[in-house]
């Protein structure tokens, strides 16, 4: 319970959450005219909308952050109040959760129930020429009915599980490793915060954020082998929902190493936190924690089966 | 924070107060509404007779999509939630929203989603016109360049709505008064409680959604696309995995407002308010396992058929429940029958008749006769206008006095009332009957065989129109020249916010209170 003389801190007027509007809606609006003028090969300026609009957007939460940082430090926060932000990035995650799921459905879908579905009966005997559908699906029902004139082609190759014997050669075995072990030295990071060794603090949260940018790079190396041998974003469902899985993940390492970097750097230049006072690094090392969970799942349902 | 309001505009723009932000959630609700009701009035033109009379079928595409995502998404739902900013801090005894800064921010990307989404009328290619539930390949292989910015409206609306979910949540969870225990909550914090959460469960669902879309329509992928091993169906599936909790993210919060509602005028406590809680959160727990319910005719194994049939019809108990629950209150109650209560009773009556249309369409074998029918639109016209839209009237009418200090007119009000229960009856009965002769939906021109059921229903809408201007005619009036409202306003009003002024100070519960 709180107790009598703790006041909950209601900030006052803040022309942050207008900026902050006006910086979403710049960026969404010069990105939707820019992928509009992709797709119609037109010349135009969204992406200098959205780079404009992005790069305030990124500026007002950075005043933001900066904002709540500093109400912090001038000790304005109450326990109560701390306990509204653990509740707020608690739901934030599970809304990400939710997020994953749509397209973790979606894959369970197209696998169980769409290609099945495709590949039996009328449907492929009639409509796509016998088509039969394997996973991962190398032969989309437009080549299997159209054969050379077909639109939507298959990959040329893909990124399964070669076989257990065959793992070390296998960059998504390295990048399971990598970011499994990462949610080990975060947590041994937030162990060392615990005992006030701001030291090892910083070096745990330091390879931490290492572990995510070498993450990052692999998985970069990943997707250019990927487009090299013919796997790509539209050669059919296969291509789709392996670069939209990994992908949104990938954004969301990004995201999340770039949090964790924020954290590193105010602990070594400003020192910041303390046992009893480190949310901003606690919320990060969540989301942390989250993709990695997230990254599992992919590997079991992406890459292995 | 002890001082009053800013002045002049940047006390709204700048603002960090649940009052203001609420203010301006439904003053932002109300201009949506007759928005949405405008586009709702061009199809019920267009309807009025059979043939084409005033505006083009592509037209008339784009105003039954616009007329649905307008109130669904700009109309009702910022309507609950500002009745929640305004409502839930009071009646918990919390001095604010959990994060007030965010809770402004919730708001103001409400009015650039919706400029984005608007601004599509007005460009070439036209508004979106695939319905409101935007079904591939509609929406993505047959959509105009448009859509690429529905799709950003609605990913930055899905933010805005996900954001205010999370800060109810953590208000409810974090700022409740000593004492206020959760089984002492009113139950509009309860349902906005349970609200909550589906929000945030199933608008990150939409965001998914829409990104497939994207990447469909603009980078190539295969997700909608048989040719590349996808299929439409996963449209359904994930839209309505959302879309079916939406709809119970749009009536829960009403069966809390007519909770405290009937209570009042009835001068009894809710009967059975512990069931109330329960049978609200099993409406929201079933309302994850139904969805396929909306495509009994897209070709589902039979399994699937019956699995949702019975999941389905089991929705009618806890319902039930609540309806019971609301009678029995009344029961031998002393009653009076002021504006928000006859809304009350209305939603009670309608609602029900709602939830009935609703059960036959539950029924698989049934639903293949109904399904894009008129009776659908029927149906779901009967639980969201006297549904969403009677208990939010009924909330504006009871909580006006504690948020404005003045009394509204009661014999305008009241006539507010009989416009909009004659309108709305005559607007939406007979389109069950022209439903069950087979009239389909979202068609501009028709079979003359339903033509007396048409142009009866267009002479109910133009009358329900007429009627919430009105509403806004009275709401203005009271604002500027009211009666002076009493503190306690209604004789048998109980809980935390008819214990505060009216108006209700700029800053309330700074202190909390102790709550029994």
């Amino acid at each position: 319970m709180e107790t009598k003389h703790e006041i909950y801190y209601v900030p006052e007027q803040s022309k942050l959450p207008l900026m902050a509007s006006i910086g979403l809606f710049f960026t969404v609006f010069g990105l939707a005219n820019w992928i509009n003028e992709i797709s119609a090969d037109k010349d135009g300026s969204g992406m200098w909308v959205f780079i404009a609009g992005l790069a305030f957007f990124c500026y007002v939460l950075y005043s933001w952050f900066g904002t709540v940082i500093d109400e912090n430090i001038q000790g304005l926060n109450s326990a109560q109040l701390k306990r509204s932000y653990v509740w707020g990035m608690g739901w934030f995650i599970f809304s990400e959760v939710m997020f994953f799921s749509a397209f973790f459905g979606a894959l369970f879908y197209i696998r169980n129930i769409a290609l099945p579905e495709l590949s039996s009966g009328p449907t492929s005997e009639i409509l796509w020429n016998n088509f039969k559908a394997e996973w991962p699906l190398m032969t989309t029902p437009d080549q299997a009915l159209s054969g050379d004139k077909a639109v939507v082609n298959g990959p040329g190759e893909n990124m399964a599980n070669p076989g257990l014997g065959n793992w070390l050669g296998w960059l998504p075995f390295y990048n399971t490793v990598i970011l499994l072990a990462s949610s080990f030295t975060v947590h041994f990071a937030h162990t060392a915060l615990k005992r006030d060794n701001k030291k090892l603090f910083n070096i745990w949260l330091g390879i931490t954020v290492a572990l995510g940018a070498i993450f990052l790079c692999l998985q970069w190396a990943e997707y250019s082998h990927a487009y090299h041998v013919g796997l790509t974003l539209d050669s059919g469902v296969y291509g789709t929902t392996f670069f939209m899985l990994t992908g949104f993940h990938g954004l969301h390492v990004t995201m999340g190493t770039i949090m964790l970097l924020v954290q590193f750097l105010r602990s070594v230049f400003k020192g910041h936190f303390s046992h009893h006072d480190c949310f901003g690094f606690e919320a990060s090392s969540w989301y942390w924690h989250f993709v990695d969970v997230v990254w599992l799942g992919l590997f079991i349902f992406v890459y292995i089966l | 924070m002890a001082h009053g309001p800013a002045k002049g505009l940047s006390r709204w723009l700048f603002t960090t107060n649940h009052k203001d932000i609420g203010s301006m959630y439904l003053w932002f609700s109300f201009a949506m509404f007759f928005m949405g009701g405008i586009f709702a009035l061009v199809i019920r033109a267009e309807l009025f007779q059979p043939g084409l009379q005033i505006v083009e079928p592509d037209f008339f595409n784009q105003m039954t999509t616009m007329h649905g995502l307008v109130m669904v998404f700009g109309a009702v739902m910022p309507a609950f939630v500002g009745l929640a900013n305004w409502m839930v801090p009071m009646m918990i005894g919390a001095p604010d929203m959990a994060l007030p800064r965010m809770n402004n921010w919730s708001f103001w990307i409400l009015p650039f989603a919706f400029a984005l989404l608007a601004s599509t009328l007005f460009m070439e290619g036209g508004a979106p016109n695939f319905g409101w539930t935007f079904y591939a390949p509609l929406s993505t292989t047959y959509a105009s360049d448009t859509v690429t910015f529905f799709i950003f409206g609605v990913h930055i609306m899905g933010a805005s709505s996900i954001m205010g979910a999370i800060n109810i949540i953590a208000t409810i969870l974090n700022m409740r008064a000593p004492g206020m225990t959760l089984m002492k909550m009113p139950l509009f914090v309860w349902t906005w409680l349970i609200t909550a959460y589906l929000l945030i469960a199933v608008m990150p669902v939409l965001a998914g959604v829409v990104t497939m879309m994207l990447m469909d329509i603009h980078f190539g992928t295969s997700f909608f696309d048989a040719a590349g091993g996808g299929d439409p169906v996963l449209f359904q599936h994930v839209f309505w995995f959302f879309g079916h909790p939406e709809v119970y993210i749009m009536i829960l919060p009403a069966f809390g407002i007519v909770s405290a509602i009937i209570p009042t005028f009835a001068r009894k406590p809710l009967f059975g308010y512990e069931s109330m809680v329960y049978a609200t959160a099993s409406i929201a727990f079933l309302s994850f396992i139904v969805w396929a319910h909306h495509m009994f005719t897209v070709g589902i194994p039979l399994t699937g058929e019956l699995v949702f049939m019975y999941a389905t019809m089991l929705i009618a108990v806890p319902t039930g429940v609540k309806v019971f629950n609301w009678v029995t209150t009344m029961w031998k109650g002393a009653m009076t029958f002021e504006t928000p209560m006859l809304f009350s009773i209305a939603f009670v009556i309608l609602f029900t008749i709602g939830g009935f249309s609703g059960l036959m369409l539950a029924i698989a074998p049934a639903d293949f006769q109904y399904h894009d029918t008129y009776f659908v639109v029927a149906h779901f016209h009967y639980v969201l206008v006297p549904g969403a839209i009677f208990s939010i009237t009924a909330g504006v009418y009871y909580w006006l006095p504690k948020w404005s200090g003045k009394m509204y007119n009661e014999v305008m009000g009241k006539t507010h009332f009989w416009l909009a229960f004659i309108g709305l009856n005559v607007t939406f009965f007979p389109m069950h009957f022209s439903g069950l002769a087979g009239m389909p939906r979202r068609i501009p021109d028709y079979n003359p065989l339903w033509a007396d059921w048409n142009m009866i229903s267009s002479m109910g809408a133009f009358l329900f129109g007429a009627a919430q201007l009105l509403f806004l005619y009275n709401v203005v009036r009271t604002i500027l020249s009211g009666k002076k409202a009493t503190d306690q306003v209604w004789e048998g009003a109980e809980g935390l916010e008819w214990t505060v002024a009216s108006p209700a100070p700029y800053h309330t519960f700074s202190t909390p209170p102790q709550v029994k």
